[in-house]
């Protein structure tokens, strides 16, 4: 543990009823900022039958219109900025898979947040002044390796911004530096992690305690691995371009969910089907809204990104909710008798049971009902000359699947390399249903 | 002594088991013994074979999923009788029967026997004691 405990512990450790208190202001404030700034999210309001003057506290949030992804596209480049472009002090942008730009802005408040909210993610790690943190993200329009950068110089740490590649001098500079800290996206932290062991070294070589990871999907196995393979603790932290970029929420010691930034971000799930809010506990699509934000804070942003909050009680102190890794995307999400079910859960399950994430789920309907096929490749370790051996691992791993989709899929094992190997949803899931003709 | 067999992974369908006939043909394995099991969504085809090595390398380049594990192969007369007595044995002492299948040779007036238990070891001892014949892998290319 480093010498402080919290960043920022008047915010981070606030009590629940000031801190609704705080956002509720904090959203009028910003909706009547937004409102009688941007153009067009002014109209969509009005459509809406909104005004400012609706929006005194945090209990009139539902009122209040949602923006998404199309939304940012429409209106490229500056069609969403809430500033003069004489405050915009700096830009970042994504291109996201669908190839469209989208560009945001940052007033030097605005960055002086995200400062705070990335710091707040190097002191719950255990840093403090005394670290040395070795940006890998990669720098530039991506907002991986200036909100790293950022936070750890607010924090007054040695920053080695070294951005992503270039994988020896990672190495050498880890351990002639003596970084502590390591900031990367998982895949490249796993990388680094074998890349050590290539060049005959092991954890013991570097000085490297902690670990953070974000920007893209990983599991609790790869957490394991790059914490033993880089003789590290590994933590997760959370952000999007759209709402921040890293900082949004982070996650601390406890490693169980990564609290939100509540001062400066209110967060809600929703059914991506109707927009209704869902109660704490339940899945949903995880909306965003920024409440301090200045040249481009977006109201009820909906990530698609699927998610589970809780209020409960965080043994590190912190008040702020929790919110889990991100399930899935809603894009990928199928409806099955009822349940949302994400194409992520199974291959967790299959990669848990020894399985390859090499699978197609094949839904239809008979008989007013949902049929629910996942055909699994067979892998040799499964492999046995007795039937019953190889029906009881089937039996294993329907079980496994029911626990975590709460829906009864029938397994059937098929032969290796039948699968086409593709990333596309289309080969993924063939879902054979009419249910709107 | 013991024989090894060869299981192979087939899906559920008519044509896997054709590919799988198909691709020994053409590389000219004769088959000593064949038998499949079968559920409603895959199938298990378990072969003798001569040369076992050669035959698994075959059939995994043309990526088939196989297996290979002992079983115990034994020699029986081609008369009545002569399966029941196997059986007994094998009841007798309480071994616990997986599956079996049959086969014969070139040689006039005797039939094999695939015999997969449980316990492996244990049913050769059980079947050496009640002076049971079995045959090895070198012994298969001559029967
Ligand atoms: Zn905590």
């Amino acid at each position: 543990m480093g010498r402080l405990k919290y960043y920022q512990p008047e915010y981070e450790c606030m009590d629940y009823e000031q801190l609704k208190e705080l956002q509720g202001k904090r959203l009028a404030e910003t909706f009547r900022h937004v409102y009688e700034n941007v153009e067009y999210y002014r109209k969509r309001c009005e459509e809406a039958g909104v005004t400012p003057d609706d929006i005194k506290g945090l209990e009139d949030l539902d009122k209040i219109p949602f923006t998404c992804k199309d939304d940012l596209r429409a209106t490229y480049p500056y069609g969403l900025f809430a500033v003069p472009k004489e405050k915009v002090v700096r830009i970042h942008a994504s291109s996201g898979t669908t190839g469209k730009q989208i560009v945001v802005g940052y007033t030097k408040e605005d960055l002086d947040i995200w400062d705070d909210c990335a710091a707040r993610q190097l002191v719950a790690v255990g840093a403090d002044e005394n670290d040395i943190v070795q940006v890998a993200y990669g720098y530039g329009l991506f907002t991986g390796g200036f909100g790293l950068h950022g936070g750890a110089t607010k924090l007054g740490c040695q920053v080695i911004p070294i951005s992503s590649g270039n994988t020896q001098r990672q190495i050498t500079f880890m351990k002639d530096l003596r970084s502590t800290v390591l900031a990367c996206t998982p895949s490249y932290a796993a990388y680094l992690g074998e890349a050590l062991h290539d060049m005959g070294l092991t954890p013991d070589d570097i000085c490297l305690k902690a670990g953070i990871f974000g920007a893209e999907p990983w599991t609790e196995e790869m957490r394991r691995d790059i914490e033993k393979s880089l003789g590290i603790k590994a933590y997760d932290i959370y952000g999007l371009t759209e709402v921040l970029g890293p900082g949004v929420s982070y996650e601390c010691a406890e490693q169980k969910g990564m609290h939100v930034n509540e001062d400066h971000f209110i967060v809600e799930t929703i059914d991506p089907e109707t927009g209704k809010r869902l109660p704490e506990g339940s899945k949903g699509e995880l909306v965003f809204t920024a409440i301090t934000k200045r040249a481009f804070p977006l109201m009820r942003f909906r990530t698609k990104d699927i998610g589970v909050l809780t209020r409960e009680k965080c043994a590190c102190g912190r008040t702020f909710v929790r919110m889990t890794k991100p399930m899935g995307r809603t894009d990928d999400m199928l409806i099955i008798r009822g349940v949302n079910v994400f194409p992520s859960q199974i291959e967790g399950v299959l990669l848990q049971n020894g399985y390859q994430a090499n699978y197609q789920i094949i839904v239809g309907r008979e008989n007013n009902t949902d049929t629910f096929e996942i055909k699994v490749e067979m892998v040799p370790e499964k492999f046995s000359d007795v039937v019953s051996e190889i029906e009881k691992e089937e039996k294993k791993l329907q079980n496994a699947l029911l626990n975590i989709l709460q829906v009864k899929a029938k397994v059937t094992l098929v032969a290796p390399k039948t699968i086409a190997r593709s990333e596309g949803k289309a080969k993924r899931v063939i879902d054979t249903r009419k249910l709107h003709d | 002594m013991t024989v090894q067999q060869i299981s192979i992974f087939l899906e559920n369908k008519p044509e896997a088991l054709s590919r799988l006939t198909q691709t020994l043909a053409q590389s000219d394995i004769s088959l000593r013994a064949i038998s499949l099991a079968d559920t409603s969504d895959f199938g298990i085809a378990r072969i003798i074979v001569d040369d076992v090595e050669a035959t698994k390398k075959v059939l995994e380049a043309n990526d088939f999923l196989v297996k290979v594990n002992p079983v115990i192969a034994v020699e029986i007369p081609d008369a009545p009788g002569s399966l029941n007595h196997i059986l007994t044995i094998l009841a007798d002492n309480k071994r616990n029967l997986e599956y079996m299948y049959g086969f014969t040779g070139r040689k006039a007036n005797q039939a094999y026997m695939i015999i997969r238990t449980t316990d492996i070891p244990k049913t050769e001892e059980v079947l050496a004691k009640a002076f049971i014949r079995m045959v090895d892998q070198s012994e298969i290319r001559n029967i």
